[in-house]
């Protein structure tokens, strides 16, 4: 069905059982700081079903089972969040970035997305790659220092974590150009056409990368979703530090369509990167998202956001909580009862459990594993000091060999 | 064996119309390589006959060149980036050094990123600033990335094909000043003469061991002519690949000669010749009739190209340092 076929009075929409509209809602005009009023809105913080004549269809097509999922998701990530900063409290973790408080715009950008599409990460998509079905292990285990992030991306269409901010943009958009040149575009063969979302925060919309990507993606009509999550503050920079103008306005000058979503309405942020996945994969190019959300947490657990930031901010922000808004409307709804909810939220306290067992039991690598994967050919110099540092610590082995002979055995 | 005498130029682009005639993933990124054939013509003809899906004229915007090349790799493609000037990669800089040289490494094997990065380089064609620059120890000291140089015709042809075949990412540098100089190329052979990360004993000598790379082996083989009328005989090295490097290619020959020369266009300070200086001493100490000579750039910027050719080593700088190990 075609967007102009989804009009206000559609018999489409007149069945729809999930929306209940709030004259005050819609007649007020948002205010700046709220995301303004060109932000679209599927629920209001009050768990209000707020209609829209583009996205009510697609929102409308998921079913109570997915919708009910959608809830899971955002409770379990919620739940490995926690367990992973606390681990990181405990010295268990070198670092976290929560994502405390940007639960719905991950795990709704991230459930629009087919099996074939890929995700291009920053360091903070813990919610896109539940998605994906990455074990939040895997990210754990980079967080920890056991590994680099060592993941294989073609197995879950998540790519590794990004830290440098932007370098993503652009492998995301070159590997959007390989999706046109295997003709994986505009086939009309949805288990064929494929799209990528290129993560960035509102901190990144700076980088020159972030801007090349746009020119690019923009050039060659490239079937790529830029996804930012302006989460307001870049460490303790606010927005006004990145950008003049709103982010996504910025899409405008780069040829393609710029979207601001609430990004702690899970309903909002799938409808809308579902519609613009759909019309990358059909090949209609690229567009630009902004989910306006909130960093609700410290930058990473090196951080001290009370240097920087009032808590009358972060405690107007509490109220738009995307898990409890979401949970209200499911409960009005009828869709879940109580019931659904205590179960999720066992499955959190299993998940937990598990977070923790796992995370204390996992080994460190073998030091020689510095050594592996720097190249697939050889290279000579790090074969060299692969050998110096063998002959080295053998040395110890040797020197200590009369005293204790099983070592090393 | 029948074969052609043909420039540097026109061999790397023989050896990449080979590589995308034989491997169909094998694509070409940079500015105006389309319609203009690159600013050295070095892809000449390529997108009229390979199309523009293959031979992609990028907007100017070289990290976007670089990133998206490595992006086409991660879905499978082969990218050849080409950088229009050596002075020119710098914003590429930061994908080269934070994404290409780390993704395979980082994800244990998992990632291949089969990306060659062209780059002219080097002086002495009277160029404006940023045209002229010899940045290799940049890219020799990261490691994740591997640095070769050709430095003649056949050499050309076949390196950027060995280059594209491999599965690491390799910084190919072309020296600019010497594109159109011409040697023979056996374009029907079917086999590389050696291996891509080896080096080639260019002319072999017993006195001193000249170790060179990219334009300067020209210069050096100048040299070793002139000093050979002069009585002395110099073995001279084409190291080919700066990262990895042949050091049993160098150290064998110091072993015999006792002397070493680096010479390179680059400045000395903190640079492969540096690094070669002090590989040679750890292992070649007993060896050693002098210490290791490096004939090299000033340490300066790359100057005003009215003086470069004080800055630039020439035959008659590398003879001067061949005289200095000599002296001992």
């Amino acid at each position: 069905m075609s967007d102009t076929e989804v009009a206000a009075d559609s018999p489409a929409r007149g069945k729809d059982h999930h929306v209940s509209v709030d004259p005050a809602a819609v007649s007020e005009p948002r205010s700046a700081a709220d995301g303004g009023p060109d932000m679209v809105q599927l629920l209001t913080p009050e768990g209000e079903r707020v209609p829209h004549p583009e996205y009510d269809e697609i929102v409308d097509r998921l079913s109570h089972d997915e919708l009910r999922e959608l809830y899971r998701d955002l409770v379990l990530i919620r739940r490995v969040d926690q367990e992973a900063t606390a681990l990181q409290r405990q010295g268990e973790l070198g670092l976290w970035a929560s994502l405390l408080g940007q639960e719905a715009a991950q795990i709704g950008a991230g459930r629009a997305m087919r099996r074939q599409d890929h995700a291009f990460p920053g360091y903070r998509e813990h919610g896109i790659a539940w998605t994906r079905g990455l074990d939040p292990m895997r990210l754990i285990a980079m967080y920890r220092g056991v590994d680099r992030g060592a993941w294989d991306p073609a197995e879950f269409g998540f790519h590794p974590y990004t830290i440098v901010i932007g370098n993503q943009a652009l492998l995301g958009t070159g590997y959007a150009m390989g999706i046109q040149r295997d003709g994986a575009v505009g086939t009309g063969d949805e288990s064929r056409d494929a799209a990528v979302i290129a993560c960035m925060g509102d901190g990144a919309t700076a980088q020159g990368d972030n801007n090349e990507a746009f020119v690019f993606a923009g050039v060659y009509n490239s079937p790529i979703v830029f996804f930012c999550q302006n989460n307001q503050w870049a460490i303790s920079e606010p927005n006004e530090r990145q950008t003049r103008a709103p982010i996504y306005k910025r899409a405008d000058g780069f040829g393609f369509p710029g979207i601001r979503v609430d990004g702690n309405d899970v309903l909002g942020v799938y409808a809308v990167v579902s519609s613009m996945l759909d019309r990358a994969r059909s090949g209609e190019g690229p567009s630009l998202i902004e989910a306006y959300t909130y960093r609700m947490a410290a930058h990473t657990t090196s951080d001290d956001p009370t240097k920087y930031r009032i808590s009358a901010e972060v405690e107007v922000w509490k109220l738009r909580d995307p898990i409890a808004r979401y949970q209200r409307w499911l409960m009005s709804e009828g869709i879940a009862d109580a019931e659904f909810f205590e179960a999720v939220d066992r499955e959190a306290d299993e998940l937990g459990e598990k977070v923790r067992r796992e995370t204390v039991g996992m080994t460190d690598p073998p030091t020689s594993d510095m050594f592996d994967h720097v190249y697939d050919g050889p290279h000579r110099q790090v074969e060299d000091d692969a050998a110096a540092f063998a002959a080295y610590q053998a040395s110890f082995e040797d020197a200590a060999e009369p005293a204790t002979t099983t070592k090393g055995a | 064996m029948a074969t052609t005498k043909t420039t540097i130029a026109k061999a790397i682009n023989a050896g990449l119309r080979k590589s995308m005639e034989r491997d169909p993933k094998v694509i070409l990124q940079g500015e105006d390589i389309g319609k203009l054939g690159g600013v050295f013509r070095i892809t000449e003809h390529l997108q009229k006959d390979f199309g523009e899906d293959r031979v992609i004229d990028t907007p100017l915007a070289e990290s976007g060149i670089m990133g998206t090349g490595i992006g086409l790799a991660l879905r499978g493609y082969r990218p050849v980036i080409e950088i229009q000037f050596d002075g020119f990669v710098y914003p590429a800089f930061d994908q080269i050094v934070s994404q290409l040289s780390k993704l395979h490494s980082r994800s244990r094997g998992a990632i291949k990123l089969p990306v060659v990065v062209r780059i002219p380089m080097g002086g002495g064609i009277g160029a404006v600033e940023h045209h002229s620059e010899s940045n290799e120890a940049y890219f020799a000291h990261t490691l994740g990335l591997k640095v070769v140089f050709c430095s003649n015709p056949e050499d050309a042809y076949w390196m950027i094909q060995q280059a594209i075949e491999c599965d690491d990412p390799v910084i190919f540098y072309e020296p600019k000043r010497r594109y159109h100089e011409k040697g023979e190329v056996d374009f029907e052979a079917t086999s590389a003469p050696r291996d891509l990360f080896s080096a080639n004993v260019v002319r072999p000598g017993t006195d001193v061991t000249l170790a060179c790379w990219g334009p300067m082996v020209k210069t050096c083989l100048d040299a070793a002519a002139v000093a050979q009328d002069e009585g002395t005989s110099i073995e001279v090295i084409d190291l080919r690949s700066v990262s990895p490097l042949d050091i049993d290619a160098i150290t064998s020959s110091v072993e015999k000669t006792g002397r070493l020369v680096v010479a390179q266009e680059a400045p000395s300070f903190v640079s492969v010749g540096s690094e070669i200086a002090a590989l040679v001493t750890e292992r070649c100490f007993y060896s050693l009739e002098s210490p290791v000579i490096r004939v090299a750039g000033w340490n300066t910027p790359y100057p005003a190209s009215k003086v470069e050719e004080h800055y630039l080593p020439d035959l008659d700088r590398v003879l001067d340092g061949v005289d200095r190990a000599l002296a001992h």
